[in-house]
């Protein structure tokens, strides 16, 4: 099987086989970065452009570090500070940049949908570093591959998302992706951060932290995205830490040998108590954020071979 | 000078028939039809077994002038109705500024009268600027012309102020229609709530959203007793709630746009903007809810809700894309799909296309009676084509249907015998 995509817009649209070949190429960028000399030449002589819509700190030099690792030119551009202010719109932006003759573009947006419609318009590979409450593809990949080097396999385990589904892309790609290498996925919160049509998912839901998190091989919690809400979906963080936060009480309910994931960053003592983050037996967050510049690395790869092989193929527009 | 369509397909909402025949206009009205031997006549336009039937009336077209016209103008509307087959375009009054002032009436009227091929039947505002605070000159604007009173999908959301205005419209015995939505749970959405709208990360609005909205504007008709029309209802559980207010014996009628009867939420796909209407499309589940409340004649009227957007409206992230598709072209073959899908009849779909739109406004077209005026549209049921948006007439391409395989070609439109489009 061949990885034959040419963007990374979503989970969705991935195979299986997808999965397992990205991954098995993190491991190898996995080793580089562990190296004493952290660098390869795969992309060099491409342009990396990360464009970000929103604020990211760490998804945003994740992606910086994984290029430049990869000897990829790498160019920020903060686009909340840009033009985007003086009233251009995100498909004359896209043009803009297209003339510049980027080769990989990571995006991230507030809107849902934005990075799919970018990717129409230019001329490159496009890596969607999240956009809206839609996807965040390479955030999943990233725990696809903590999970299965925590637990030596991603599939059938029992995996616990937990907090803030409703607002979270993380959730979105994590549910697609744990999917289709079949595990069993519960969803636990609140309902007023529940997805609408969540049942519908192939996923169980629940909103008892005890009860969902019983068995489980993986809990993986979400932030609280509180910028996302427009008010009233919990009455309060102390009750939301108190009914949903993850602590050693909750955490007990689950297999003993079960790990603890978290996107980051943190909320501590809102969704999470900052002693069971901080324990290196159970939390791999630190973990999360390693393999998250692999995956990125092996992602950007990927759909560099593509975007040669099209370029030397002759084609002229790269859709 | 008089004229006979021979050898047509008549299609007669009215007697509720479907047969062949031919057809003596004269004098802009119709003088006559029957089964046999057509009469000798000055002119006489062969059919060839085409289906001849009233021309639609269509309630709820948005005209953008004034405002913004490089969308649509009245000339761009009325050349598109008449090559859609629709002979009356009943306006929306959701321009800029909004037509809420006998002045600015005055100026859609005659601007109407310059441009537009086919009739033309403005609603006015209910609320001044369609804020919901305070009621128009309902009296002088009736005076003017208007045909119903609507903020558009602007809900009142002050039940005072709305009494008030449903209060005095009942007076003068005008039309109110009303948009039905709870405003609080449909702020923002893009989506109708479900699985497709949480895959795709869009704000989503409960379908039930529509139901609260309608319940409400219920009560208000039962306190005020006014003439009262829903512009679209679009999800089965509104439905009982429709059938309950008829029942109860409310002078309550209910349109469904074209759209949410051959479309659902799935048709979206990839954030495909052109399918972004108001309120958005619904599940497959609602979709034959509607097809067979029209069948029924709990649905009253079909409209296109044609609603031009430019390419710079719709080409955005789909949450910031402006809502709409345009729809004059489109709203008889799209309709054709119900006929050819077996849920329903072609005097059923015309009851609903026609009869029934004009009736409720008090027009005297829709039909194919002796006296009524020759507003007529000759179409072909099973001409297929794939249709092209850059071959629409409307100044806007906005249309969901672009690439799709359609059945039903217009052949000819008359407005008052006068043709007014030819297809052939």
């Amino acid at each position: 099987m061949e990885f034959r995509a040419r963007h990374l817009l979503g989970i969705e649209h991935l195979s299986p086989w997808d999965v397992r070949i990205i991954l098995d190429l993190a491991e190898t960028y996995v080793d580089l970065s562990r190296g004493a000399t952290k660098h390869a030449d795969v992309l060099a002589g491409l342009t990396q452009i990360n464009m970000f819509f929103e604020a990211s700190t760490r998804t945003q030099s994740s992606f910086e570090i994984a290029g430049k690792r990869l000897g990829a030119d790498v160019m920020n551009m903060a686009m909340q500070a840009s033009s985007i202010k003086k009233g251009e719109t995100l498909i004359d932006t896209a043009l803009t940049l297209n003339a510049m003759h980027p080769d990989l573009l990571v995006v991230r947006h507030p809107h849902s949908g934005a990075v799919d419609l970018l990717a129409q318009k230019v001329n490159c590979a496009v890596l969607n570093a999240g956009d809206g409450r839609h996807e965040h593809p390479t955030q999943a990949l990233l725990d696809g591959l903590t999970i299965r080097r925590a637990k030596g396999r991603l599939q059938r385990l029992t995996v616990a998302i937990c907090g803030d589904i409703a607002h979270s892309r993380v959730a979105r790609s994590n549910i697609l992706l744990l999917g289709k290498m079949e595990n069993r996925v519960r969803l636990i919160g609140p309902p007023t951060l529940i997805p609408s049509g969540a049942a519908d998912m192939g996923v169980e839901v629940y909103d008892d932290m005890k009860e969902g998190l019983e068995g489980a091989d993986v809990v993986m919690m979400l932030r609280l995205q509180k910028e996302r809400m427009d008010g009233g979906f919990i009455p309060s963080e102390r009750e939301y830490y108190h009914r949903f936060g993850l602590d050693a009480e909750k955490l007990a309910y689950a297999k003993d040998d079960a790990i603890v994931m978290h996107p980051g960053p943190m909320n501590r003592g809102v969704e999470i108590d900052g002693t069971l983050a901080d324990d290196i037996n159970r939390s791999v967050i630190q973990d999360q954020v390693e393999m998250g510049v692999a995956v990125r690395m092996a992602c950007m790869d990927l759909l560099a071979r593509n975007l040669r092989a099209a370029r030397a193929a002759g084609e002229g527009t790269y859709v | 000078m008089r004229t006979v369509f021979s050898n047509a397909r008549l299609i007669d909402p009215e007697a509720g028939t479907d047969a062949p025949g031919w057809m003596l206009t004269g004098g802009g009205t119709i003088l006559d039809q029957g089964r046999d031997a057509p009469p000798d006549c000055d002119r006489v336009i062969d059919c060839k077994g085409a289906c001849l039937a009233p021309g639609i009336v269509d309630i709820g077209v948005k005209i953008c002038e004034p405002g913004e016209r490089h969308k649509e103008s009245f000339r761009s509307a009325g050349l598109a109705a008449a090559a859609g087959g629709v002979t009356t375009m009943v306006t929306r009054p959701d321009t800029l500024p909004a037509i809420d002032t006998p002045e600015v009436l005055e100026f859609v009227t005659r601007r109407a009268r310059e441009a537009s091929p086919v009739r033309i039947k403005p609603m006015a505002a209910l609320t001044k600027g369609r804020e919901g605070r305070e009621m128009v000159e309902i009296g002088f604007l009736l005076d003017a012309g208007a045909v119903a009173f609507t903020d558009g999908d602007h809900v009142v959301t002050d039940t005072k102020v709305l009494s008030r205005a449903m209060t005095y419209a009942r007076s003068l015995g005008a039309l109110v229609m009303a948009h039905p939505q709870d405003p609080g749970l449909s702020g923002g959405a893009a989506a109708t709530s479900g699985k497709f709208a949480s895959l795709r990360g869009l704000p989503s609005v409960p379908a039930l959203a529509e139901r609260m909205g309608f319940d409400r504007d219920m009560a208000l008709v039962e306190l005020t007793g006014v003439r009262y029309h829903a512009d679209q209802i679009t999800t089965a559980r509104a439905l009982p709630a429709l059938d309950r207010a008829k029942a109860n014996g409310r002078d309550v009628t209910a349109g469904v746009s074209i759209h949410h009867l051959t479309l659902n939420e799935f048709d979206v796909g990839d954030y495909r903007t052109f399918f972004k209407v108001k309120p958005p499309l619904r599940a497959e589940t609602d979709r034959l809810a509607l097809v067979e409340a029209v069948a029924s004649g709990l649905i009253d009227v079909i409209s296109s809700m044609h609603t031009p957007q430019d390419e710079e409206s719709k080409r955005l992230p789909y949450e910031e894309a402006a809502s709409g598709a345009v729809g004059l072209e489109t709203l008889l073959p799209a309709a054709m799909r119900l006929v050819h899908a077996g849920a329903i009849s072609l005097p059923q779909l015309w009851r609903a296309l026609a009869l029934n739109p004009s009736r409720r406004l008090g027009l005297s077209t829709g039909r194919l009676a002796r006296g009524a005026p020759a507003d007529l549209v000759l179409f072909d049921p099973d001409a297929p084509f794939v249709l092209d948006r850059f071959a629409l007439k409307s100044k806007s391409k906005n249309t969901p249907f672009d690439g799709a395989r359609m059945q039903g070609r217009v052949l000819g439109t008359w407005v008052a015998g006068t043709r007014v489009y030819d297809g052939d």
